[in-house]
């Protein structure tokens, strides 16, 4: 490779562009669209302090995932600590009665799911990671990893199988 | 991947859709955001924006020592940034804040009323000769012209003709640096990064007000 080629190392603001999206789907799945922002935030500012560092050749996105994975995980513990906010209480049940787009319905099945299953499934499904990367983020071997994206997504498929508005559209027969 | 391990994935992307509701604003803000986070911590190294004018769009670029680029469309933007990731940093973002009085000087430029850019230039892409000649350039008056063998006896090198012709071609601040305003000897326009359509456009403009 000449040194013109190595030094060549796209505009930050292209990596935001291309890996932006993704990042925001993924801290969504790991913490909920509430502290997603903020960790999107975290995790681009970040990026770009350590950007000129980053090895020309490196898989851009894969880096982005290990840093939100890890500012995901800042606010988990952040979350854990803090009350729960007012503004969503868990009413859950009194939704099942008046079935809208089913929208809300999935982001509380999604954050029904351990922490660990969230991340499996965001890191793969959404992010691309092979398993055995997501294993590398999660600790933990890649049958484990494998393991916990699976049971996810069953978790995902009963709790909103019990919902009347989604189960006919969400049959797995049915999926385009 | 196997025929199921497919269906898994389409499934679970569909299944976790809700997740993209209200993504692109979300992501406009989150990117306002961050140019202002980085700005503040400084590591936003370039800032650019693109501002619509009579010449075409025009790419502003400002490292935090001030303007360091104007570009062309037809230099290609997307070129432009390249090269400055390249020479300079790769801390690029889209940010216009830091070019908010660039961006206005030039509006009033180009709708005739400034005859003078008050701006802090970044002259750190041109060197040598080059940079003796684009320090030349302003003082060559509104609405007035210089030949190309003028400009290198006013430089210090009146023989170097050519070269003054290539510092304009490199000219990486045009209209701010006024490089338009080199023209040939014999009358003619001469070449132009922006094209000679542009040249003959600002010239006109100048002569107008």
């Amino acid at each position: 490779m000449d040194p013109e080629q190595a030094a060549r190392k796209k505009p930050f603001e292209a990596v935001v562009q291309e890996q932006g999206a993704t990042v925001l789907r993924v801290c969504r799945a790991v913490l909920g669209v509430h502290d997603a922002d903020d960790a999107w935030s975290d995790t681009f500012l970040a990026a770009l302090q350590a950007y000129p560092d980053l090895p020309p050749e490196a898989n851009v996105q894969a880096w982005l995932v290990t840093i939100a994975h890890h500012k995901c995980i800042d606010h988990l513990r952040a979350g854990s600590r803090r009350a729960l906010p007012v503004d969503s209480p868990p009413e859950r049940p009194s939704r099942l009665g008046i079935p809208g787009d089913g929208h809300a319905e999935l982001l509380d099945a999604v954050m029904s799911l351990s922490p660990k299953q969230r991340q499996a499934v965001a890191y793969h499904y959404l992010a691309g990671l092979p398993y055995k990367d997501v294993a590398v983020l999660l600790g933990g071997t890649p049958d484990a990893a494998r393991r916990a994206g699976a049971d996810g997504v069953k978790s995902l498929r009963n709790a909103l199988a019990d919902l009347p508005a989604l189960a006919h559209s969400l049959s797995k027969g049915e999926l385009r | 991947m196997t025929p199921e391990a497919s269906t898994d994935q389409s499934e679970v992307t569909s299944l976790l859709g809700p997740l993209d509701d209200g993504l692109e604003p979300a992501l406009a803000s989150l990117h306002a955001r961050l140019a202002l986070d980085a700005q503040l911590i400084h590591t936003l190294d370039i800032a650019y924006r693109i501002v619509d004018s009579p010449v075409g769009k025009l790419l502003l670029a400002a490292t935090d020592r001030g303007i360091i680029r104007v570009a062309f469309e037809l230099e290609h933007h997307g070129d432009v940034l390249q090269l400055l990731a390249n020479t300079v940093s790769p801390r690029i973002l889209q940010a216009p804040a830091r070019l908010d009085n660039a961006a206005r000087q030039l509006e009033e430029y180009f709708a005739g009323t400034r005859r003078e850019f008050d701006l802090t230039l970044d002259f750190r892409l041109s060197r040598g000769f080059r940079l003796n000649v684009l320090q030349h350039l302003p003082r060559i008056a509104y609405g007035r012209t210089e030949s190309y063998a003028e400009v290198a006896l006013a430089a210090g090198s009146p023989n170097a003709v050519r070269a003054v012709g290539t510092a304009c071609a490199t000219n990486p601040l045009p209209v701010i640096v006024p490089c338009h305003r080199v023209v040939k000897s014999d009358g003619s326009f001469g070449g132009y990064l922006g094209g000679s359509d542009a040249k003959r456009a600002l010239l006109t403009l100048e002569a107008a007000a």
